[in-house]
């Protein structure tokens, strides 16, 4: 039986070839998948805000883009992962409603969760070698250790590997 | 200690008492038929627990949302799931048949957001009145998705202040049907103060 272990909202794991890790229903949140390909290892984080550092509650480490991918990288590192060979895929990032206004900064919060991600994965000089973020729909992601594929599935917007 | 252990959850759940009430009496007047409601519950969920309000991330639900404006800001979020909301569509459409099981036709869910439109009326309204504050608000948004993607929007403006998100189960009942929702209510951080100083709570 392989392991499939669930990633909730603001929390984050890791596994090893064969295990999955799965987070359900991203809205404006992100995934991010990170994976060492050489050791099979595999980290995922379901992160809801952009940074740690305008927030002042802001213990949960999983819950800001900065934060949880340090975090998700120590975590894989313990597991035999190298910093250098690691490459991560996101997903999620959605706009689910459409502001009558359309400068509620709550809003934009996707968007600004993308773009804070890939910042951070920049600084750290981790390869972005897949992305299916935007829309204005969820999406559910599995992450295969085995062979680090990322499935995104929808409702009305199709299934994909990535 | 989490931001909405203490006062703020006092004054949410006071919010949620005063509201419900008004909220019953508007869908009742809109229905033209008496609307049951139990008391309306006040419910605090930890960020991992949202399987806990409709029963799965990947759960299908219908979410109305509106922002409000005025002496304080804030968003509202309607959530209804797939069989709730038809329960509710047939009290308010003329021989309402389901045609889509997997989705909503335009007139669905035009009048799904004018009831999303009543109730934050009402809540806002029983606000205004007791506080003295000047509160609008925007017109409803419509999505039906995944709960997990359109909770994130409540979790994510709860987020930033703790672990947990605050939210108020509505039961309606009528003669037949039973129709069960949720209704989040999100003043932004800088509105409650404002709220507590217009109820009293400090000078």
């Amino acid at each position: 039986m392989i392991e499939r272990i669930k990633v909730g909202m603001a929390d984050l794991n890791v596994v090893k070839s064969p295990g999955i890790l799965v987070t359900l229903g991203l809205g404006s949140c992100v995934g991010i998948a990170l994976y060492d390909e050489h050791v099979k290892v595999a980290g995922l984080s379901h992160i809801m805000l952009p940074s740690s550092k305008m927030i002042k509650n802001n213990q949960n480490r999983a819950k800001f883009a900065d934060t949880a991918i340090l975090l998700l990288i120590e975590k894989m590192l313990d597991m035999g992962a190298k910093k250098d060979r690691l490459k991560a895929k996101i997903a999620g990032g959605a706009q689910m409603f459409t502001s009558a206004t359309n400068d509620n900064n709550l809003l934009k919060i996707g968007e600004r969760n993308v773009i804070s991600t890939l910042e951070v994965l920049d600084s750290l000089n981790i390869p972005v070698i897949a992305q299916d973020t935007g829309g204005n729909y969820g999406r559910s992601i599995e992450l295969y250790a085995e062979t680090g594929v990322l499935l995104v599935k929808t409702i009305g917007h199709g299934i994909k590997e990535i | 200690m989490d931001f909405l252990d203490g006062m703020h959850l006092d004054v949410l759940k006071e919010i949620g008492n005063i509201g419900a009430g008004n909220a019953a009496t508007s869908l009742s007047k809109l229905l033209s038929r008496r609307i049951d409601m139990n008391v309306p519950e006040v419910k605090l969920i930890h960020f991992n627990q949202v399987e806990m309000v409709v029963g799965g991330a990947e759960t299908l639900v219908a979410g109305v949302y509106l922002e409000f404006t005025g002496d304080i800001q804030g968003t509202i979020l309607f959530v209804l799931d797939k069989v709730s909301a038809n329960n509710l569509l047939s009290l308010l459409i003329p021989n309402y048949s389901i045609k889509n099981e997997d989705d909503f036709s335009p007139l669905e869910r035009s009048a799904l957001q004018e009831v999303g439109n009543i109730l934050a009326g009402a809540y806002l309204g029983s606000i205004s009145v007791l506080t003295g504050l000047s509160i609008k608000h925007s017109t409803p948004a419509f999505a039906f998705d995944m709960a997990g993607a359109i909770l994130s929007v409540p979790m994510i403006e709860f987020g930033q202040m703790g672990e947990q998100a605050l939210f108020i189960e509505n039961i309606f009942i009528d003669d037949l049907n039973k129709i069960e929702s949720n209704f989040f209510l999100m003043p932004n951080i800088d509105s409650y103060p404002i709220i507590l100083k217009a109820l009293g709570v400090y000078k």
